[in-house]
């Protein structure tokens, strides 16, 4: 296992080395041994480019990366002892699971005592001890996956697990599953874990620690929690969330936000935000339907219901301004004019997009 | 006016891709069809689109038989899971094709094509080329290509499944109301997800190993799933199938644990019962309440799952909030029986909350 530095990477496919035409802007960025980390962003944002700079897929036009305290920056990925697991399954459909798993240290010519040995090893962690000599094509698309994560796991010194979207082909159903058998293997082998995906949902289950990528640049790092509850940015609240954090623009009146002519009580001094422009941000698992007019309660309308199955998604306009509320199913879902209430500690203030810190 | 299937069978193998299955499905409604891969979702498609021979069964289109009909003749559109458009044509060309070929002149196809493309909100986007495109943007223009033809009956297969994940909640928002305008056609379309075949179907299809399940608007498949396998397939995470009794007026689970009988279930006879709990109506409990060892947790920003092992089998609980649990610690887990499906042995419903 290995601790990866990335010291001033950045990488362009133009190679045209002006703002625009980074696909992933110069940063500095440390990944810690034995910690899982989902790389999080839409398509286009840069992250598989990232993943290949780690794995060595790509050579960054800047920077070095760095295993532990060695500069792979030249080495190529076939010697950087890195386990990779893409999209979909690569396996060996002719041969059996045993010969899948052993194919890559009968490539590396181990005697064949040891190989048994460390095939059984694995198979035992992957569950698979009972299908080693099924044909391979015969299996699921989950213990089709394992098998190619197995086959990263024999070798000696695995430095890090990269993968690429690991649960594409994986029935929803399944997925939690085969990320729960992920998360026992990762801590069983103490593995360095970059995992990269555009599913907020499989970020925030997956990993220790998630990293969310815009247009090249990672806009936050933090725990699932973190991000949830304190989005550094208005596209973080809205990326991570499903439906997106709701915004609300609103002015200041002395130390208070004003929202729709309400002040609103938060835990945010007014008068100490710096100059920009202003809005507050609520989760729609936090705003609150109200039955009669209190504190930061504000008349809604009611415009659509989304049944969603064990929640059901409530679109409304508060003061004018659209909003969506989520309430468990078996709660009564009013209809038209109704009272919302915003929490005063759930608020979050966001000058120009970014989340204030003074005043709080 | 409606398309009736009836006893479609097709075995491969001694495998039962569609297992007699049969229904109705009416103009100007939404049929989405939930499954899990391999349900037979894509085989039943490519039976209506006339792609796949079937062994036994009828399909009917306002009372005169599709199968009969070859392939060209019979007038439905088909959006798939990969986006597919023309890659030469500008995209406002791939919406109006379909229009020149069914013999609308250059002005008028192209005229419709447009109308179509603002509904999909591909406005100023007509003279691009689909590989300009993103991949959301992309997957519009195969929707809108369908949508202009207006066929009678359209077919949608796991369209969303390719695109991003906020890109597929934005879509399935926008897909409800261009539906709505779809009066004419017969509309199928297919998923794994549980959530967006709630939210987009008027009807929801259930459908399992080649069977048909269920079939019927959203409230009654998710409050009343006729069959364990059903339960199981439109909760995520999926319902929690636990196996125990009813006896002495007590429901008796796994490991000596028991539970006074509910409201619904008074009348039961005395026997075995399979009982399905949510993961969402489980909560974490107090010292009297049955007890487990967790197995794993996982936290997704504002919740917790919690996969506990208890006396009677596994459970998923799903819980407010970031817990965090040590491996085999003991939880306290409250089952109210108020909330309890009831399935008998042979996984058919008997009574719901």
């Amino acid at each position: 296992m290995a601790q990866i530095i990335l010291s001033g990477v950045g990488h362009t496919y133009t190679g045209a080395a002006h703002e625009e035409a980074w696909a992933l802007n110069p940063l500095d960025l440390v990944w810690e041994d034995g910690r899982t980390y989902a790389l999080l962003g839409p398509s286009g944002c840069g992250k598989t480019t990232m993943l290949n700079i780690i794995s060595g897929l790509v050579k960054p036009t800047r920077g070095r990366v760095l295993f532990d305290a060695r500069d792979v920056t030249d080495i190529p990925t076939t010697k950087r002892n890195i386990a990779q697991v893409f999209q979909f399954p690569v396996i060996y459909g002719a041969m059996s699971v045993y010969e899948n798993l052993a194919f890559p240290l009968v490539c590396r010519k181990w005697p064949r005592e040891r190989i048994a040995e460390k095939v059984a090893e694995v198979a035992e962690v992957l569950d698979l001890e009972r299908e080693l000599r099924r044909p391979a094509r015969t299996l699921t698309a989950a213990e089709k996956q394992l098998i190619s994560l197995g086959r990263g796991l024999v070798r000696e010194d695995v430095a890090a697990l990269l993968m690429d979207e690991p649960l594409t082909v994986i029935d929803p159903q399944f997925k939690f599953l085969l990320r729960r058998k992920l998360r026992e293997i990762t801590e069983r082998f103490r593995l360095t874990v970059v995992y990269v995906t555009h599913d907020q949902n499989e970020a925030m289950t997956f990993a220790n620690e998630v990293v969310v990528m815009s247009e090249g640049q990672v806009v936050q790092r933090g725990s699932p929690e973190e991000l949830f509850e304190y989005p550094r940015t208005t596209y973080v609240g809205y990326f991570i969330g499903s439906p997106a954090m709701n915004l609300f623009p609103v002015s200041t009146d002395g130390g208070a936000l004003v929202f729709g002519g309400t002040r609103l009580r938060s835990n945010y001094d007014a008068a100490a935000l710096p100059p920009g422009q202003l809005q507050v941000g609520v989760r729609p698992e936090y705003l609150e339907l109200a039955f009669e007019p209190g504190e930061n309660t504000l008349a809604a309308r009611i415009t659509g219901i989304l049944d969603q199955g064990s929640v059901r998604v409530v679109a409304l306009l508060v003061a004018g301004e659209p909003a969506k509320l989520s309430i468990p199913r078996g709660r009564r879902v009013p209809s038209g004019d109704v009272l919302v209430r915003l929490p005063a500690d759930k608020i979050r203030v966001y000058v120009d997009g970014d989340l204030a810190t003074a005043g709080r | 006016m409606a398309l009736i299937a009836e006893h479609l069978t097709l075995e491969v193998d001694h495998v039962r891709h569609l297992d007699d299955v049969s229904f109705t499905l009416e103009r100007g409604r939404l049929h989405t069809l939930i499954g899990r891969t391999l349900a037979g979702k894509t085989t039943l498609l490519r039976t209506i689109a006339g792609l796949q021979r079937i062994d036994r069964g009828t399909l009917d289109l306002d009372g005169q038989s599709f199968l009969a009909r070859p392939v060209w003749k019979r007038d439905v559109a088909m959006v798939y899971e990969q986006f597919i458009n023309y890659p030469h044509l500008s995209v406002l060309d791939n919406v109006a094709f379909p229009l020149r070929r069914r013999g609308l002149s250059v002005d008028v196809a192209r005229e419709r094509a447009r109308a179509v493309l603002e509904r999909v909100s591909l406005r100023g986007f007509e003279e691009r080329r689909p590989s300009q495109l993103s991949g959301g943007q992309q997957q519009r223009v195969a929707l809108a290509r369908a949508l202009a033809r207006g066929a009678d009956v359209l077919l949608l297969d796991e369209p969303l499944a390719n695109l991003d994940y906020k890109l597929r909640e934005q879509m399935r928002e926008e897909l409800r109301g261009l539906f709505s305008d779809q009066g004419g056609s017969i509309v199928l379309y297919t998923t794994t997800e549980p959530a967006e075949a709630m939210m987009l179907g008027d009807v929801v299809l259930v459908m399992h190993e080649g069977r048909l399940l269920q079939m019927g608007p959203p409230d009654e498949v998710f409050d009343r799933p006729a069959t364990t396998a059903v339960a199981t397939v439109v909760n995520d995470p999926p319902m929690n199938i636990v196996d125990g009794a009813i006896e002495d007026g007590l429901i008796r689970l796994g490991g000596g644990r028991s539970l006074p009988l509910a409201t619904h279930m008074r009348g039961l006879p005395s026997g075995s019962y399979r009982f399905g709990l949510r993961a969402i109506e489980l909560e974490l409990g107090s010292a009297d309440d049955i007890s487990g060892a967790v197995t794993f947790s996982e936290v997704s920003g504002s919740e917790t799952f919690i996969h506990v092992d208890t006396g009677f089998g596994p459970l998923v609980l799903q819980i407010e909030g970031v817990h965090s649990f040590a491996l085999n610690a003991a939880v306290p887990v409250a089952i109210d029986q108020e909330k309890l499906f009831v399935f008998g042995p042979d996984d058919q419903l008997v009574a719901a909350p």
